[in-house]
């Protein structure tokens, strides 16, 4: 009976080979495959890619696979691996101006330069279940590529901008000199710090949890830190990598990346010295995230209350609330161990209660020595 | 500890009990400066471990950075060799390092720990790695880690007294009975990691060294061998450790910490040695208790 309090490791690798086999399920029906998970499952794969910092789709379906599509344990997987990665240069800032475009959309303007392209999205479809991809109906075919090439897609915030009807993508304004990006810092390498600047802000919301972002750039929009948000632009594609390896002096493209970018067009303000201008928040993600990253936008710009003089009143613009709570690793490990042993402080808390109420006990038959019954019962209580 | 550089050596791909040698320096680095400002938390670029956070990666951190192929490793959960964790994490540094372990706290150079302090005493050259989910004490007065750093550095600890004193208020005895706030070398207000305060006075002037590592957190701190570590209390409500009326079920232990074990749903019950090594040793020394097991 004793032994059954301990666990052993027999017990540890029984668990792990029962898990594998439910991994696997019944082996009536096929085993999925990597490279199915990775095309078909795409937009979890994205989401592991992006909270799992590593642009890897094969290992992020791989994770997948390996999770039985537990998304939070597939991220896990990939960042416990990308942490024994070599780390040899930073990248150029990626040029999202020259990406190509798979779905660019701005809820600013009707038209714009380049113009609204969907692109592959669920936004308008009818959410009825389709029960012939249950039946092993065929897909359709995609529309036939466009013949004529897409025009150039200049950013929208960038045509505002030009104007002076809207800050700097660095939050400066348009005039402001020398305009040199300082180094951005790396939370993987070095522990948060408070107050973070807006590099390391973003780095951990572009890897925070969709889940938790999601629902904090909810909150802005409902009135808790509200900051009048437009969709100044969505763009969907691909975006070159380049590095500039010192020897070489010049920067050479090392591939290409999927990723999401948006640009959020927010409340203006401005004093007695400064024009009234819109202010912004970004939002960036590996893949189709386009739920991550209007998330991560809406709290990017509420984060910024405090550089704009703001009123900091709502959990969305705390630094420190949002960024010490939005890595779903911290958080899925930490509520998950209590599922670990807590014997010892449990007793420690059980000694203590039980002598607390021993005294209680003692006190009130001191205050009233007639209530023979009421203290009876709950000495029994006391005791169970 | 084992001052050889480990080297690397194939444990399926990965370094030398896991984490590559440029992370165990910054890790050392900051194991430097906690020994050197006993109780101080120093920040970390703590990893991600393949082990989830608040199970022990803070720990193993810094258990990796300081062992070596000549050491021997312990790893207790709740004071026992053979909970799911402790194993789980023996496992592990079995694999990534190869280093050979124990169940004996006599013949262990490193002991990982969450949660306990074993009950036979250390020796000067031993390693006491603590595993510590919220390394700030402060951390449940006030919640922001920009408050709390600048109240340490002031020493500006006067809202713990106010907690512990409206405590005895309330109940008549200061009701923290595990993380009981602990003073080092009369300056830094440290948590000694869940441990219950009945292990609080093991810490003090202790020849072995104490580091604490808590991962999710990125904060490592130490106590040093033969430092000062006495817990908070009041002239009048001195600190007192819990004592049971019982004796350990196994080895008649009346000066052990003991776990409660629920026998069936009539109320029976027995106690056992938390520390299953001390009770071991114990039950081989000395003649076993006469009741028969209920």
């Amino acid at each position: 009976m004793y032994v059954a309090v301990k666990g052993g490791e027999q017990a540890i690798d029984a668990a792990h080979q029962w898990l594998a086999e439910r991994r696997r399920g019944p082996k009536e029906t096929g085993e999925l495959s990597v490279s199915q998970i990775r095309s078909q499952m795409r937009l979890a794969v994205d989401r592991v890619m992006t909270e799992g910092s590593l642009y890897d789709p094969e290992l992020a379906a791989l994770a997948l696979k390996q999770a039985s599509g537990d998304v939070v344990e597939a991220v896990f997987l990939v960042r416990a691996y990308r942490n024994t990665l070599p780390r040899f240069l930073y990248t150029c800032p990626l040029d999202t101006r020259t990406m190509t475009i798979q779905r660019r959309i701005s809820a600013a303007y009707k038209d714009v330069p380049g113009g609204q392209v969907l692109g592959p999205t669920y936004d308008y479809t009818h959410r009825l279940l389709d029960f012939t991809l249950m039946a092993n109906g065929d897909a359709p075919q995609g529309p036939e590529p466009a013949t004529e090439p897409l025009e150039a897609c200049p950013r929208v915030l960038e045509m505002l901008n030009r104007e002076g009807l809207i800050e700097g993508p660095d939050g400066q304004t348009e005039q402001s000199p020398g305009n040199q990006d300082p180094e951005p810092g790396d939370i993987t390498r070095d522990p948060l710090s408070y107050p973070a600047d807006r590099s390391v802000r973003l780095q951990a919301l572009a890897r925070g949890d969709e889940g938790f972002l999601l629902a904090l750039g909810y909150s802005t929009q409902r009135g808790y830190g509200r900051n009048h948000p437009f969709a100044g632009e969505i763009r969907y594609g691909q975006a070159a990598v380049e590095i500039a390896p010192e020897e070489l002096g010049f920067p050479v493209v090392i591939g290409d990346i999927e990723i999401t970018e948006c640009d959020m067009i927010n409340q203006f303000g401005g004093n007695q010295t400064e024009a009234p201008r819109f202010t912004r928040g970004y939002g960036l993600g590996f893949g189709q995230s386009e739920r991550k990253v209007m998330a991560m936008a809406l709290v990017d710009r509420a984060l910024r209350a405090r550089e704009l003089g703001e009123e900091l009143s709502t959990p969305a613009q705390d630094e420190e609330f949002v960024l010490s709570h939005c890595d779903n690793l911290d958080s899925s490990g930490f509520v998950s161990h209590l599922k670990l042993p807590h014997y010892v402080d449990f007793q420690s808390e059980l000694v203590l209660l039980r002598q607390l109420r021993r005294e209680f006990q003692q006190r009130s038959e001191q205050r009233s020595p007639s209530s023979g019954q009421v203290s009876s019962e709950s000495k029994q209580e006391s005791e169970a | 500890m084992s001052t050889q550089l480990a080297n690397s050596i194939d444990a399926g791909g990965y370094n030398f009990a896991y984490l590559d040698e440029q992370t165990k320096r910054m890790i050392r680095r900051g194991l430097l400066k906690a020994v050197a400002i006993p109780g101080y938390q120093v920040p970390f670029g703590g990893r991600e471990m393949p082990l989830p956070y608040g199970w022990g990666t803070g720990g193993m951190q810094v258990t990796a950075t300081v062992i070596g192929q000549d050491d021997t490793l312990k790893v207790i959960d709740q004071g026992a060799d053979d909970t799911t964790n402790a194993v789980s994490i023996r496992r592990f540094f079995a694999r990534t390092a190869g280093v050979k372990t124990t169940e004996l706290t006599t013949e262990a150079s490193v002991i990982q720990t969450r949660h306990r302090i074993p009950e036979t005493p250390l020796q000067a050259g031993q390693i006491l790695v603590y595993q510590v989910p919220i390394p700030d004490p402060l951390r449940f007065i006030e919640p922001r880690e920009v408050e709390t750093r600048t109240m340490h550095a002031l020493q500006e600890y006067g809202v713990m007294h106010v907690k512990l004193y409206e405590d005895i208020a309330r109940h008549g005895h200061i009701a923290t009975t595990y993380a009981y706030p602990v003073k080092v070398n009369d300056h830094y207000v440290m948590d000694p990691s869940p441990i219950p305060k009945f292990d609080n006075p093991k810490m003090d002037d202790s020849p072995a060294l104490q580091l604490f590592g808590a991962g999710r957190e990125k904060r490592i701190y130490a106590v040093p061998p033969f430092t000062r570590v006495r817990s908070l209390d009041f002239e009048d409500h001195p600190f007192e450790i819990q004592r049971w009326d019982e004796s350990c079920e196994f080895c008649g232990a009346t000066e052990s910490f003991l776990d409660e074990v629920i026998t069936n749903d009539q109320g029976g019950r027995i106690y056992v040695c938390s520390d299953t090594d001390y009770c071991r040793q114990r039950q081989h020394t000395t003649p076993k208790k006469q009741e028969a097991y209920p």
